[in-house]
């Protein structure tokens, strides 16, 4: 296998809440020979702000992450909704920037961006990434990795590999979580509505763990499995895909 | 007056009170969903409802080889329509003149409807029969016309419902969606006067055909909406599914048409397109059951008098913005609203306007200029379902973001606004994340703040201010005490 150079864009949600899925994605891609670097003055995406509707916000952000990024090789984000971000809304902002040479950055930047899944599948070339976790597992796609970034059938091929695991389908696999960054809390009462008519079809695939490539929703999940005792435990692929009987997925709380 | 015992009345909570569907006077977003929220027989009837529309509607798409081009096609047709609209318009009022129709154009919701009573007292019309139209809904025409002294009956089943129990359409093609069928006995039971009613749907639909065909013989001037207006021939169409709308096309001596400026289409070949997705899209059928096509007037066949009225009402300036004009693509098909999963748990009447779900939430304040319902663009998760139904692929996503930034441009100067703890944790969130340092000592700031909410099983169960609103439903991990980037730093010292 040629060597497959790559750096970490763990993304702020992930380097503040769940370190663990950062520790987790080091651990998967040096296994697997990927020599992985990770740049120390890396912040935000910008993608609260641009969601939010703080558009003149998301200027500096957008160049910043350009520019902080244009002389690396490949980069990957364990975060779909980050991932979305910067190809979705990106172009739009840096189009009304009208700095040509930043464009022009942004341009050669845009195709070495993969999303976890991505990287492994389409860059590194490989779906049995040697992971051990005997668990019954449930699915979760997110919106953004469904819709935005067309994952497919990558995570299912991904987690299909794994060995001990049972995948479970998740009914209403299309169905938004409600999260939706502040409209979390902007629209707190029916995001919560949209999350209990999830987490129903969660519980109801009797997993011990729900998954997904997106901390996000897996925050907003966990969340509520938590307040209601829900016998359950969310849990990012990066850590399922990092599992193996040498060293277990870490315990999260 | 004394009310006889309802031994069968619906309980009281089970139909909301009165819904408000003026954009001017409507409760934001976030107030007006909490009583429909805590409504179980509304939240089931619209999940239920919209649900089997999406089944059927994903079952016959899967169908079509060649959808993903026919949204293309209808996007490009609809795009290029748009980009040339007063080109069409004017071919359009030539050629309905033409065909014996006369135009007419209203600037505005009080023009159309001066022009509408206007022609109606020539006709000295004290009733009017109705096909079912959002854009007569948009300009509250019928209570109007009552002010007036004119009795508009609207004809559609489902707006017969609503106008019989006094209540407001929550949907743009099934608008009585959040009523259900023993709902719909009560209301008929008691304005029909038909005490023994049952609620089968045979009973119940011959209970509205009676009471239909009377004002069908005997009123003679109707009015309606169109799903097209084609600027080829100068044709209207209207697509519908019971009968009602031909019927109004047909027994009438004058047909006065309202139809939104967006509306035309430049030949009559477009409708190959438009028709194959519009069904399909709508009501998961195939076809729908009558397509009425009718070019001015014929003698001896219809109605001998014949209106446009073309309405703008804030169209132009929507058209006047490049990013923002796909809104008026929109064919209503309402695919949008049965595939969102924030309309799916609140059904239509929160959206406080007669456009609900994803396209009203872009639809409806850019009507309003921005002067209103802002709080729509953010009742969205951006899940990006509607874009993906979408048959004319309006990025709707993308035009509630245009509007989020500038309801926050409007918003973010008023010194309410400004220590807002959203506004001001925003702000300085993007003075954080300009540099790494910052950004890491506010991780640190954090983690020590939040230590003070953290139980001892690591979680946060409770939280002040806007935290409150996450923690009313979820709980939060507490902050780890290592964030990545230090945990990188340390493993990448300890290698060396």
């Amino acid at each position: 296998m040629t060597l497959v150079r790559a750096s970490l864009f763990i993304t702020c949600y992930n380097d503040t809440l769940y370190p663990e899925t950062g520790r987790a994605v080091v651990n998967l891609l040096e296994r697997l020979g990927v020599e992985l670097d990770f740049h120390p003055k890396q912040t935000c995406c910008g993608q609260m702000h641009a969601n939010t509707g703080f558009r003149g916000e998301v200027f500096s952000q957008a160049k910043r992450l350009v520019r902080l990024y244009r002389d690396t090789e490949t980069i990957v984000v364990p975060s779909s909704s980050c991932v979305a971000m910067i190809r979705d809304q990106y172009p739009g902002l840096i189009e009304e920037l009208g700095n040509a040479e930043l464009r022009r950055q942004f341009e050669e930047l845009l195709p070495r961006i993969y999303e976890l899944s991505e990287f492994l599948i389409d860059r590194v070339g490989v779906e049995d990434v040697g992971a051990y976790f005997p668990h019954r597992v449930t699915y979760h796609a997110s919106c953004h990795g469904l819709r935005a970034l067309h994952l497919g059938d990558r995570p299912f091929r991904l987690l299909a590999h794994v060995r001990g695991l049972e995948q479970v389908a998740l009914p209403n696999l299309d169905r938004c979580c409600g999260f939706g960054g502040t409209f979390s809390v902007k629209n707190a009462e029916v995001s919560s509505a949209m999350l209990a008519v999830k987490l129903q079809d969660v519980v109801s695939t009797g997993a011990e763990y729900c998954t997904a490539l997106d901390n996000s929703c897996l925050m907003h999940l966990g969340g509520a499995m938590h307040r209601q005792y829900a016998g359950m435990k969310t849990i990012h692929m990066a850590q399922i895909l990092a599992s193996t009987e040498a060293s277990p997925a870490e315990a999260t709380l | 007056m004394s009310r006889p015992a309802q031994t069968h009345a619906i309980p009281p909570h089970a139909i909301p009170p009165h819904a408000i569907l003026d954009p001017a006077l409507a409760p934001p977003f976030p107030v007006a969903v909490l009583p429909v929220l805590r409504n179980p027989q509304l939240r089931k009837n619209v999940a239920h409802a919209i649900d089997v529309i999406q089944a059927k509607r994903a079952k016959l798409v899967a169908e079509k080889a060649d959808w993903q081009q026919l949204r293309a096609a209808a996007s490009d047709l609809r795009a290029h329509a748009l980009d040339n609209l007063g080109f069409y318009l004017e071919q359009f009022e030539s050629q309905c003149t033409a065909a014996g129709g006369h135009v007419h154009w209203a600037a505005d919701d009080a023009e159309a409807r001066r022009i509408i009573l206007d022609l109606l007292r020539r006709e000295n019309a004290t009733e009017v029969i109705k096909i079912k139209t959002m854009t007569s809904a948009e300009i509250q025409l019928n209570p109007f016309l009552e002010a007036a002294g004119i009795q508009a009956h609207e004809t559609d089943l489902a707006e017969i419902i609503l106008q019989l129990g006094d209540q407001e359409p929550s949907h743009i093609v099934v608008p009585a969606l959040h009523i259900n069928r023993a709902q719909v006995r009560e209301i008929f039971a008691r304005r029909m006067g038909l005490k023994d009613l049952s609620d089968d749907p045979k009973e119940l639909t011959n209970a509205a055909r009676h009471f239909l065909r009377e004002k069908f013989l005997r009123v003679p001037t109707a009015i309606g909406g169109a799903n097209f207006l084609i600027a080829e021939t100068g044709a209207v169409a209207v697509v519908e599914s019971e009968g009602n709308g031909r019927m109004c096309l047909t027994l009438p001596r004058t047909m006065i048409t309202l139809a939104g400026i967006e509306k035309v289409l430049p030949r009559f070949q477009d409708l190959e397109v438009m028709l194959q997705l519009l069904a399909r899209s709508a009501t998961g059928e195939r076809m729908n059951p009558y397509t009425s096509l009718w070019t001015g007037v014929t003698p001896g066949d219809g109605p001998q008098t014949f209106h446009v009225v073309l309405l703008d009402n804030g169209r132009s300036s929507i058209l006047a913005r490049p990013k923002h004009r796909q809104t008026l693509k929109c064919i209503r098909c309402a695919a949008c609203m049965n595939s969102c999963p924030v309309y799916r748990q609140t059904g239509g009447h929160a959206y406080g306007s007669v456009y609900p779900g994803p396209i009203g939430a872009i639809l409806t304040p850019q009507l309003m200029q921005m002067h209103h319902a802002q709080s729509l663009p953010f009742a969205s998760s951006l899940c990006g379902a509607c874009y993906e139904v979408c048959p004319v692929k309006i990025n709707i996503p993308e035009v509630l973001l245009e509007l989020r930034s500038e309801v926050v441009n409007q918003e973010r100067h008023h010194l309410g606004r400004f220590f807002d703890p959203m506004y001001l944790g925003l702000r300085i969130a993007n003075l954080l994340f300009a540099r790494a340092w910052l950004f890491h000592s506010a991780q640190w700031a954090g983690r020590l703040g939040l230590r003070l909410f953290t139980r001892k099983d690591g979680w946060i169960h409770s939280l002040p201010s806007v935290g409150a609103k996450w923690t009313q439903t979820r709980d939060l991990r507490g902050l780890p005490s290592q964030p990545f980037h230090s945990w990188w730093a340390a493993r990448a010292r300890g290698a060396k």
